[in-house]
C-alpha cells in the first residue's frame, strides 16, 4: 500500500467512565495512528476498550463518560472540537459502520430515501442526481438489483444486505476513513467472509483507510495492515500484521492466536444405547393469515427430520441463522410441539404434555445461547441454579440445596461464593458457567447446547468447551450441540447435521463432513469459515 | 478479559438489582430531595393538625377572610372593634377602655344595673378571654371589667367562615394523600393481578382480557363517576374504592405488556426447560421482574388520583364540608382570588409542590430500576 501521511493520531486517549462505584478507566493512555490508505486493526475481547477507543475519537461516548488525549485528524484535535465543526469531519470524512445493521438502519424509510438524504444535504445535489449516486453506491456494494432494492425496507432486506447497504451510506461522502465496528459479528460465516472481502475490494477501488475493530484476531489476518492487540483498556502488542501473526510476541496475543477450540471427540461405541431419537420430527409456525385473514400461512421451520442421539455422543447441528436449528432442538425437548415420533430412553414422549414431561425435565437440559438473558436477574445465583431442585427434588433442605449448589459451581469452575451474587455482577464466561451449573446440578442424561458459546470471546469460547467435554467425560452426557461455529462444533462433535431452511442437507461423522462435505452448501460453509479464520486470499 | 473462575473473597454478599437500585436513586439529588419533601409533607399532613392550636372546623366569627401573618391576632387596631362589638352585645355603652400589655380594662355604663353574667359577651368574643369583673359601682350602673387578649396565630390566614387554613391546608392533605395512596394500591393491587394474568396466560384468554379492558376505556369517566356517587352516596372512602377501580386499566396494559416480554425471556424458557410449574414462573419469575415497572407507575398514579379528586372536589362531586382537601380548598380559593389570594396560595403550594416531588420521585424511580447504560 502507498501509506505515507499519518491522517489520524490518537495520543495518550484515556476514557474514563463515572459510575456509582468510582470512576472506570476503560482506555488507559493508548497511542495508535492511522496512516492513509492503510487497514489498522484494533483488536481485543470485550472489555478491552478497543470500541471505546474509536467512540472516543468520533465523540459519540455515552453521556458518563469522558476522554483526554488527543485524537488529531489531519492536524486538528477533535476531542476538543465544536459540536458543529465535528459534524464536518464526524460522517463526511470520517465515517464509521457498526455491529448490528438492523438497528442502525431506520425502518420507517425505504434504503433509497436513507441513501439520498445525506447524499443531497452534504453534496448539494438535486433529487435525480442524488438518486444516480445512491445507485452507483448501491452497485459498489453489489447489491444485486440495485433499482428495485432502493425502494425496499431495511426488514426487507438480509442482514448480509443490510450491512452492505450500511457501508454504502458511509461511503457515500467519499471518507478519508472508514471505522467499522465488529462489521460482521452479527453475520453468518458465508456473509461475514463477503463483507470481508467486499471492504478489501472497496478499499482498493477507493483507496480510504480503513479501522477494523474485531474481538477475532483471525479475521484480520489476510485483512489488516498492521495490528493493535488490546487489552484492558491498554494496547499490549502492536505491529505489522505479518509479523504479529507469525513472531507475537505478547503472551495476551500468543493466546488470543491459540484460542482456536482445539482436538475432537471420538465417537461413542457403536452399541451404545440410544437416548433420543426424533423421527420425522416436524414443527410448522402460522406466520400470518388465519381468522378473518384468508389462509393460514405456514411456515415449516423442521421439516421431516430424523436424528438419533446415543449416550456419550455428541451431535453437532449446523447450520445458518433461520435454517431451523434451534427450532430443531426445542422441538426434540417438547418445548415447541411438533409432528413425527420423539423417543427418549425407551419412551415415546411425541404426544406427552406438560405434566408427563415434568419428571422427564431433569434428565434434559438445555443451555442458551445468551448468558445475558438466561439469567433471571432479580435472583441470585444460588437461586438460579437450585431451581430445578425445588421442582425435582422438592424434599431437600435449604442447607442441602446450598451444599449441591456449591457442589455444582465448584463443578463449573467457579467460586462457590458466587451463589451468593447477582448474575449482573459476572462477566459473559462466567455467566455461561452458571447457566451450565443450573443444567448440571440436575444431573441430566441429555443436554442440548443451543449456541452456548457463540456470545462469548474466543479464549472464554475455548474454556467453555473444555469445560463442557470434562463434564460430558464425567457423566456420561449426551449433547446436543447447536451452533453456526464450525471450528467449535468440530471440537465438540462426533457427529454432524447441517440444516438449510429446515432440512438435513448433509450428515455424517464430523472428521467426514469436514474432509469431504459432499454437498455445496456445505462446502460453501467450510469454505466461508476457512475463508475468513485461516487464510490469507491473494488480494 | 478472560474468563478467571470467579475470584471471591469469602462471605461477600452479591448487590442485587434493587440494592443497585438504591444506589443510583441515592445519587439522584432531585429525587432524593422529594423523597425527603414528600417524607415532610405526610408527617406534617399525618400529625400537624393535632398540634396546630386550630381545630379545622372551629369557625372565629371575628376573623374571616384574615390575611396570613407571622404576628399573633387580633392587631392592635383591631382590639377597639373587637371591643366595642362585644360591648354591643352587652347593650351597655363605653365608658372609658385602655390596655395595659396582655390585657384591657373596660368600664361600660348603663341605664339600668348590669348583669355579672354580661361578661360572658366579652368572653365570647375570640379576640378576649379570662374576662373578670375588677370594680363595680355601688349602684351597679358602671362596671370595670378586664380581659386578656386571647393571641391567636394564623399563618396561613383564615377562610371566608373565619376557619384556620393552615389547620385546613394540613386536614386536606391528610385527606388528598389518604386518597391517593388508597385508589393508588387500589388501582395497582387491580391493575397488577388482572395484566399478569392476561400477559402470563396469553392467547385467546389475553385477547378477551384486553378487550374488556377497551370497553372500560371507552366509558365517559365523569359519567361513569356521577354514575358511582348515585350508587354510593357521598361516602369518600368508597367513592374512591371506586376511582381506583377505574384507574387500573393503565396498569394493566402496562403490566400486561411487561408479563408478556417477560414471558420470553430466556430465563422463563429455562425455567420450563427445567420443568418448573406455572406457579413457579409466575412467583419466581414474572412478578419480581414486573415490580420496576410497577412501583414507577405507582408514584405517577397517586398525582394521578390526586389532581383527579382535586377535579371531582372542584365540580362538587368529591369531598364534602366540612371535611376538606386541596381540591376543595383550591376551588375555594379560586374563587376568591383577587380578595384573598392566600386562600388560592397555600393550598396550591402544597398540592403543586407534592406532585412535582412525586414525579421527581417517579422519574427518578425509573432511571435507577431501568439504566439503559446495562
Amino acid at each position: 500500500m502507498a501509506a505515507s501521511e499519518t491522517i489520524l493520531s490518537v495520543k495518550d486517549l484515556r476514557v474514563r467512565f463515572r459510575t456509582l462505584d468510582g470512576a472506570v478507566e476503560a482506555v488507559k493512555g493508548i497511542n495508535i495512528h492511522v496512516k492513509s490508505g492503510e487497514t489498522v486493526a484494533v483488536v481485543g475481547e470485550s472489555g478491552s476498550g478497543k470500541s471505546q477507543t474509536m467512540m472516543a475519537a468520533m465523540s459519540l461516548l455515552a453521556s458518563n463518560g469522558e476522554a483526554t488525549g488527543s485524537v488529531d485528524y489531519r492536524g486538528r484535535n477533535l476531542l476538543t472540537l465544536s459540536k458543529s465543526e465535528l459534524n464536518k469531519v464526524r460522517g463526511r470524512k470520517i465515517s464509521m459502520i457498526f455491529q448490528e445493521p438492523m438497528t442502525s438502519l431506520d425502518p420507517l424509510y425505504s434504503i433509497g430515501n436513507q441513501l439520498i438524504e445525506p447524499i443531497r444535504r452534504h453534496r448539494g445535489l438535486n433529487v435525480a442526481e442524488a438518486r444516480e449516486e445512491a445507485l452507483k453506491l448501491l452497485r459498489l456494494v453489489h447489491i444485486p438489483d440495485p433499482e428495485r432494492r432502493m425502494k425496499s425496507y431495511p426488514h426487507e432486506m438480509s442482514g448480509g444486505q443490510r450491512q452492505r447497504v450500511m457501508i454504502a451510506m458511509a461511503l457515500a461522502n467519499d471518507p478519508d476513513i472508514l471505522i467499522a465496528d465488529e462489521p460482521t459479528t452479527a453475520l453468518d460465516v458465508t456473509i461475514q467472509a463477503q463483507i470481508l472481502m467486499l471492504l478489501a475490494e472497496l478499499q482498493r477501488k477507493l483507496g480510504m483507510a480503513i479501522v477494523f475493530i474485531t474481538h477475532d484476531l483471525g479475521i484480520v489476518r489476510r485483512f489488516a495492515d498492521r495490528v493493535y492487540v488490546m487489552r484492558q483498556g491498554e494496547v499490549v502488542e502492536e505491529g505489522e500484521a505479518e509479523a504479529i501473526f507469525v513472531n507475537p510476541q505478547h503472551a495476551y496475543t500468543k493466546m488470543l492466536l491459540a484460542a482456536e477450540p482445539t482436538g475432537s471427540k471420538a465417537p461413542p461405541p457403536a452399541n451404545a444405547p440410544v437416548l433420543l431419537e426424533g423421527r420425522n420430527v416436524e414443527v410448522t409456525f402460522r406466520i400470518g393469515g388465519g381468522f378473518l385473514a384468508g389462509e393460514p400461512l405456514m411456515l415449516r421451520a423442521v421439516d421431516h427430520i430424523s436424528i438419533r442421539l446415543q449416550r456419550n455422543q455428541t451431535i453437532g447441528i449446523v447450520g445458518e441463522s433461520g435454517s431451523g436449528k434451534s427450532t430443531l432442538g426445542r422441538a426434540l425437548l417438547r418445548l415447541l410441539p411438533s409432528d413425527g415420533l420423539i423417543r427418549f430412553g425407551d419412551r415415546d414422549i411425541s404426544q406427552a404434555d406438560r405434566q408427563a414431561m415434568r419428571p422427564l425435565r431433569r434428565q434434559m437440559q438445555l443451555v442458551f445461547q445468551d448468558p445475558f438473558g438466561s439469567l433471571s436477574p432479580r435472583m441470585t445465583v444460588g437461586q438460579v441454579i437450585t431451581e430445578g431442585l425445588l421442582v425435582h427434588e422438592p424434599d431437600l433442605s435449604g442447607k442441602q440445596r446450598d451444599q449441591r449448589a456449591v457442589e455444582a459451581l465448584r463443578e463449573v469452575g467457579l467460586d462457590p461464593n458466587a451463589r451468593n451474587r447477582y448474575p449482573h455482577e459476572f462477566s459473559g464466561g462466567q455467566r455461561q458457567r452458571i447457566a451450565i451449573a443450573r443444567a448440571m446440578i440436575l444431573k441430566p442424561r441429555l443436554v442440548v447446547l443451543d449456541e452456548p458459546t457463540s456470545a462469548l470471546d474466543r479464549s472464554v469460547q475455548k474454556q467453555i468447551v473444555e469445560l463442557l467435554r470434562k463434564l460430558q467425560a464425567d457423566h456420561e452426557l449426551s449433547y446436543l450441540f447447536i451452533s453456526h461455529d464450525l471450528s467449535v462444533v468440530r471440537a465438540m462433535a462426533d457427529y454432524i447435521i447441517v440444516m438449510k431452511q429446515g432440512k438435513i442437507v448433509e450428515e455424517g461423522p464430523t472428521e467426514a463432513i469436514f474432509s469431504n462435505p459432499q454437498h455445496a452448501y456445505t462446502q460453501t460453509l467450510m469454505a466461508a469459515a476457512i475463508d475468513v479464520t485461516r487464510f490469507r486470499l491473494s488480494a | 478479559m478472560t474468563d478467571i473462575a470467579a475470584t471471591v473473597a469469602p462471605t461477600v454478599i452479591g448487590r442485587s438489582l434493587w440494592g443497585d437500585a438504591w444506589a443510583r436513586l441515592k445519587a439522584n439529588r432531585a429525587a432524593m430531595f422529594s423523597l425527603y419533601y414528600l417524607a415532610l409533607i405526610g408527617v406534617v399532613s399525618v400529625f400537624g393538625p393535632w398540634f396546630v392550636p386550630h381545630q379545622y372546623t372551629t369557625i372565629y366569627a371575628d376573623y374571616v377572610r384574615m390575611p396570613p401573618s407571622l404576628s399573633a391576632y387580633p392587631k392592635a387596631d383591631m382590639i377597639e372593634t373587637a371591643l366595642t362589638e362585644a360591648i354591643k352585645r352587652m347593650r351597655v355603652d363605653i365608658k372609658e377602655w385602655r390596655q395595659e400589655g396582655n390585657q384591657v380594662f373596660v368600664t361600660v355604663k348603663s341605664t339600668r344595673p348590669i348583669d355579672d353574667r354580661n361578661i360572658r359577651y366579652l368572653d365570647r368574643s375570640d379576640a378576649f378571654d379570662d374576662t373578670k369583673i375588677e370594680s363595680k359601682s355601688p349602684d351597679g350602673l358602671e362596671v370595670t371589667m378586664s380581659a386578656s387578649i386571647k393571641q391567636q396565630y394564623f399563618l396561613f390566614g383564615t377562610d371566608n367562615t373565619g376557619r384556620d387554613l393552615l389547620s385546613r391546608t394540613l386536614m386536606a392533605g391528610r385527606i388528598s394523600l389518604a386518597i391517593g395512596l388508597l385508589a393508588g394500591v387500589v388501582a395497582v393491587v387491580i391493575g397488577v393481578v388482572y395484566g399478569a394474568a392476561a400477559g402470563f396466560a396469553g392467547g385467546k384468554v389475553d385477547e378477551v382480557m384486553m378487550r374488556i379492558v377497551d370497553v372500560l376505556y371507552s366509558l365517559p369517566f365523569i359519567f361513569f363517576v356521577i354514575m358511582l356517587v348515585v350508587f354510593f352516596g357521598r361516602n369518600f372512602v368508597l367513592m374512591f374504592l371506586a376511582v381506583g377501580a377505574v384507574l387500573w386499566l393503565d396498569m394493566a396494559r402496562i403490566v400486561r405488556g411487561q408479563a408478556l416480554s417477560i414471558r420470553r425471556q430466556e430465563y422463563v424458557q429455562a425455567a420450563e426447560a427445567m420443568g418448573v410449574g406455572q406457579r413457579g414462573i409466575l412467583l419466581r419469575h414474572v412478578i419480581p421482574n414486573l415490580l420496576g415497572p410497577v412501583v414507577i407507575y405507582m408514584t405517577l398514579l397517586v398525582p394521578q388520583v390526586i389532581i383527579l379528586e382535586s377535579f371531582l372536589s372542584f365540580l362538587g362531586l368529591g369531598v364534602q364540608e366540612p371535611m376538606t382537601s386541596w381540591g376543595v380548598l383550591i376551588s375555594v380559593g379560586a374563587k376568591n382570588i383577587g380578595t384573598a389570594n392566600w386562600l388560592l396560595l397555600f393550598p396550591a403550594f402544597f398540592l403543586v409542590s407534592t406532585l412535582f416531588a412525586l414525579n421527581f420521585v417517579g422519574d427518578g424511580l425509573r432511571d435507577a430500576l431501568d439504566p439503559r447504560d446495562r
